[in-house]
């Protein structure tokens, strides 16, 4: 049992998880979406005075944001209290040759520190890598009005079309940067 | 989602090259599980705690807004490995430059508030 909880956990236990979390929220009458805070963090900021869009009781959505924390925390448990050190990420081999091609070492730990250590983070580079990413997921999240979540978990769930419109285009735009991009801008 | 790695980078990059069966294997349980779910709820209509009937809202029916919308978001979830959940667990994580890749996408939902009524919905 605690070696099941120290070790990574296989997909089927993950996904099984994150459909709990959905059934709890919607058994409290909430609905499951996280992208929904980037927006309530911009309401919280004041935007609702400049910009309609944000101008709405975001108190209502304190639930949602206390799922953020819970995030965070959670994240600090897995990292404090339920690992065996800070292990590399187990990826096909496959994917590590690709990468390799890129420039990017074999993996140490669940990120490459040429992202994301403070070094490259804060290199020109780096820095705009993260900041412009950062900026479309964001925007694009709030575009197409919900993000891995909303849509496809909880939309395709309840197997509405507009969430598979967007999963398509999470792809189409996740393969244009993976193959058409990333060889660019890395290696 | 830390303990199963889907927050790691390099499992969305694995994800976007079709070289696992992870991610589509986390994701695919928790959408089997889902549809299953949400369609008892609506066969039994199930209420919620405070006795209300547990609703679905359709959204709105489009093309433009979730497919340009979309793509987008693809472009910045392959780049940074993160949708905005794995982007705070990651924080507690202890990689802390995720809060660069959070603030960034606050200011992106930003932009897009400014520009909203501009764009094809």
């Amino acid at each position: 049992m605690i070696d099941f909880l120290l070790n990574p956990w296989p997909w089927w236990f993950s996904g099984l998880i994150i459909a709990v979390v959905m059934f709890v929220l919607l058994f409290f009458g909430k609905s499951f979406g996280f992208s929904a805070n980037l927006r309530t963090l911009c309401s919280i900021g004041g935007a609702g005075k400049k910009v309609k869009f944000f101008d709405f009781d975001w108190k209502k959505q304190i639930w949602n944001i206390v799922f953020l924390i819970g995030a965070v925390i959670g994240g600090y448990i897995a990292y404090a209290f339920l690992t065996h050190g800070n292990h590399p990420v187990e990826i096909s081999e496959s994917t590590v040759q690709d990468l390799q091609a890129l420039g990017f070492s074999e993996p140490s730990s669940l990120q490459p520190a040429e992202l994301f250590n403070w070094e490259s983070a804060l290199s020109l580079k780096g820095f705009l890598i993260l900041a412009i990413g950062g900026l479309m997921v964001g925007f694009g999240a709030r575009y197409a009005g919900g993000c891995t979540s909303g849509h496809a978990i909880s939309g395709i769930a309840d197997l509405q079309i507009p969430s598979f419109i967007a999963v398509i285009g999470f792809f189409i735009g996740g393969l244009i940067m993976t193959f058409g991009v990333f060889p660019l801008i890395f290696g | 989602m830390a303990k199963s790695e889907a927050i790691s980078w390099y499992r969305i990059q694995e994800m976007f090259r079709f070289q696992a069966f992870h991610m589509y294997g986390i994701i695919g349980t928790a959408v089997v599980l889902g549809i299953i779910g949400v369609a008892l709820i609506k066969k039994f209509k199930l209420r919620d705690i405070t006795g209300d009937p547990i609703r679905f809202y359709p959204k709105n029916k489009s093309v433009p807004r979730y497919l340009i919308g979309g793509i987008i978001f693809g472009l910045g979830w392959a780049l940074t490995g993160a949708c905005p959940g794995p982007m705070v667990v990651n924080i507690g994580y202890g990689f802390l430059s995720f809060g660069i890749v959070l603030i960034f996408a606050t200011l992106g939902t930003y932009l897009y508030g400014v520009l909203r009524d501009k764009l094809p919905h």
